[in-house]
């Protein structure tokens, strides 16, 4: 398997706060990792320097062996192979669902019209939302508006997928649709950067799993091992308040 | 016992029973014999009076005969009333300061309000592209727009710090004195746009950086992250969004400069205000005014009118989930 996304060494500080302490990834093609920790470990953070939606500040990302971080990159480009998926769903409230999943291909891709329409419905069906591209985002349920972001971001036909706490705003009862949807996208064998705080889940779909106290990845391990075995004290800790809490 | 229970203090209120809780704490959860002290239902009639219900209709019916009742009866037995009714609302000056008469030596005042509608219109369209020039320029980070950036500021600071009054002389008198070619030649209705669209575009430029701003971060993220270059996620993303936020105090200052046209009369140009004050002071009376008064009522209201079923067209289309 090749290597489709690495990060060595990376730091990123908002201000005087050092979010990310030199981090250090390798995300082999078609591997799923999540990344899991409590809020505030750098874990949104990473997905959003790996996006280039963050400049980092030292360190350096590549993308299939090209570094993708400093100047004279093509931040558009990048984005068009690495889709990102955000906690809040982020849709554009003034557009349909379908002009939302739509307005990247047409505006980026310059797909014609029909074109950029056909693929969109074709994903939109595909997702369970065919019956809903003429709804604003504001008319869906959470989970249905995740569903679409995923697709919004498909539509770009990325090679990389980051997903950012996708099932964190939703109820309940509406976390298994959208974790479906991304079980589908393992089984298709897209790679996926996942933040997640859904341990069963990590444990059912991720090769590996990355443990983020502080801004560092304590533990990287296959889910079998570091759910039940962990070898870090903190990362012992951290799974056991989850316990506690009834999340595992 | 639920510790989750918030609102019940471990002290307690007034007037509860301490028959709650372990024997010797403070009770936490009050006894099952605890009753709400009396009842629940609203005492008073205060209710009523202040409208719903079935004699709302009615109550409003008479409040507003009462109120422009009193209103006309001030107004019908002043001492002056009939002096005013003739300076002010006397039919015929109406009608002769409407229609003009330039052998008598003045102008239709309902001629002369074309000249403000198209002032206001030309004046509009300019403001709108240029104080949204002057928004994205504030709103801007690139380091070698910093000088544009000061620019822009002080710009907005002294056009809004000017009264639009002394902007309109200082063009309509400045400009034409420095004898440029071309430029000094222009009609003081020229002069009169120019200085309305570089007051208004200070303004203008504050309300569509308040709509910038009001559209969420994470918008912008989204659409970055979509591979949208900035300008693209601008023009589709963040400014449909800004303006929509922004209509009703875009509206407001279009509104306010439909008036402000009447400014432009200072200079000597024949618009409504200008009209009807040449009227005054040939016939001495001031009904002509009314008049210019009434059409500028039938201009702005109708404006107003329509950006409220704009608002309520575009959250309808939101809540029904029906394609524009």
């Amino acid at each position: 398997m090749s290597e489709a996304i690495r990060i060595e060494d990376v730091y990123k500080s908002f201000g005087a706060n050092e979010v990310l302490k030199g981090i250090n990834l390798s995300v082999a093609t078609h591997e799923v990792i999540c990344l899991i920790g409590a809020s505030g470990s750098g874990k949104s953070t990473l997905l959003r320097c790996a996006n280039l939606l963050e400049p980092i500040d030292s360190g350096r990302i590549t993308l299939w062996g090209e570094q993708i971080t400093g100047p004279g990159i093509d931040q558009n480009l990048v984005r068009r192979h690495v889709g990102i998926v955000f906690q809040s769903f982020n849709l554009f409230p003034h557009m349909t669902v379908l002009r939302n999943v739509t307005l990247a291909p047409a505006k980026v891709l310059r797909l014609p019209r029909a074109e950029a329409e056909a693929e969109a419905r074709a994903l939109l069906s595909r997702f369970g939302l065919a019956d809903k591209e003429a709804e604003f985002p504001d008319r869906l349920s959470g989970g249905q508006q995740q569903r679409v972001a995923i697709v919004r971001a498909l539509a770009m036909k990325p090679q990389i997928m980051l997903l950012d706490e996708v099932t964190s705003a939703l109820d309940p009862e509406l976390v298994a649709e959208v974790l479906d949807v991304i079980r589908e996208l393992a089984a298709t064998g897209m790679t996926m950067l996942i933040a997640t705080h859904e341990m069963g889940f990590a444990r059912d779909i991720a090769r590996r799993v990355c443990f983020l106290e502080e801004g560092r990845i304590i533990e990287d391990a296959p889910p079998a091992e570091l759910f039940s075995d962990p070898k870090d004290e903190r990362t012992r800790r951290f799974l056991g308040r989850i316990v506690d809490a009834g999340r595992m | 016992m639920d510790d989750n229970q918030p609102g019940w203090a471990a002290e307690p209120a007034a007037g509860l029973p301490a028959d709650g809780g372990p024997p010797g704490s403070a009770p936490v959860v009050p006894g099952d014999s605890w009753r709400p002290p009396g009842s629940f239902a609203r005492t008073g009639r205060g209710s009523r009076l202040l409208g719903g219900g079935r004699g709302g209709t009615v109550i409003s019916t008479v409040s507003t005969l009462v109120v422009v009742g009193a209103l006309a009866a001030v107004f019908l037995l002043a001492p002056g009333a009939r002096a005013v009714e003739h300076a002010f609302f006397s039919p015929h000056a109406m009608w002769q300061s409407f229609v003009g008469n330039p052998r008598a030596g003045y102008y239709s005042v309902g001629a002369a309000i074309w000249l403000n509608i198209r002032m206001f219109l030309i004046a509009e369209v300019l403001i709108l592209a240029l104080a949204l020039l002057i928004a994205l320029v504030r709103q801007s980070t690139h380091p070698a727009l910093f000088p544009i950036r000061i620019l822009a500021t002080i710009y907005v600071d002294f056009f809004r710090g000017v009264p639009l009054i002394l902007v309109i002389f200082a063009i309509g008198l400045g400009v034409p004195a420095l004898s440029l070619p071309l430029i000094s030649s222009q009609s003081n209705a020229v002069y009169g746009v120019s200085a309305l669209v570089l007051s208004y575009s200070a303004y203008v430029s504050e309300v569509y950086r308040a709509g910038l701003n009001s559209v969420h971060q994470s918008q912008v993220a989204a659409a970055r992250s979509l591979g949208l270059p900035q300008r693209t996620a601008l023009r589709h993303v963040i400014l449909p969004q800004a303006v929509r936020n922004i209509i009703p105090p875009l509206l407001n200052d279009f509104i306010s400069l439909q008036k402000d046209t009447a400014l432009v009369g200072v200079l000597g140009t024949i618009e409504a205000n200008k009209a009807a004050e040449i009227y005054s002071e040939q016939v001495f009376n001031f009904s002509s005014f009314t008049v210019a008064a009434i059409l500028f009522l039938v201009l702005t209201i109708p404006l107003a009118r329509f950006t409220d079923r704009l608002i309520e067209r575009d959250r309808r289309r939101r809540l029904a989930g029906v394609t524009p």
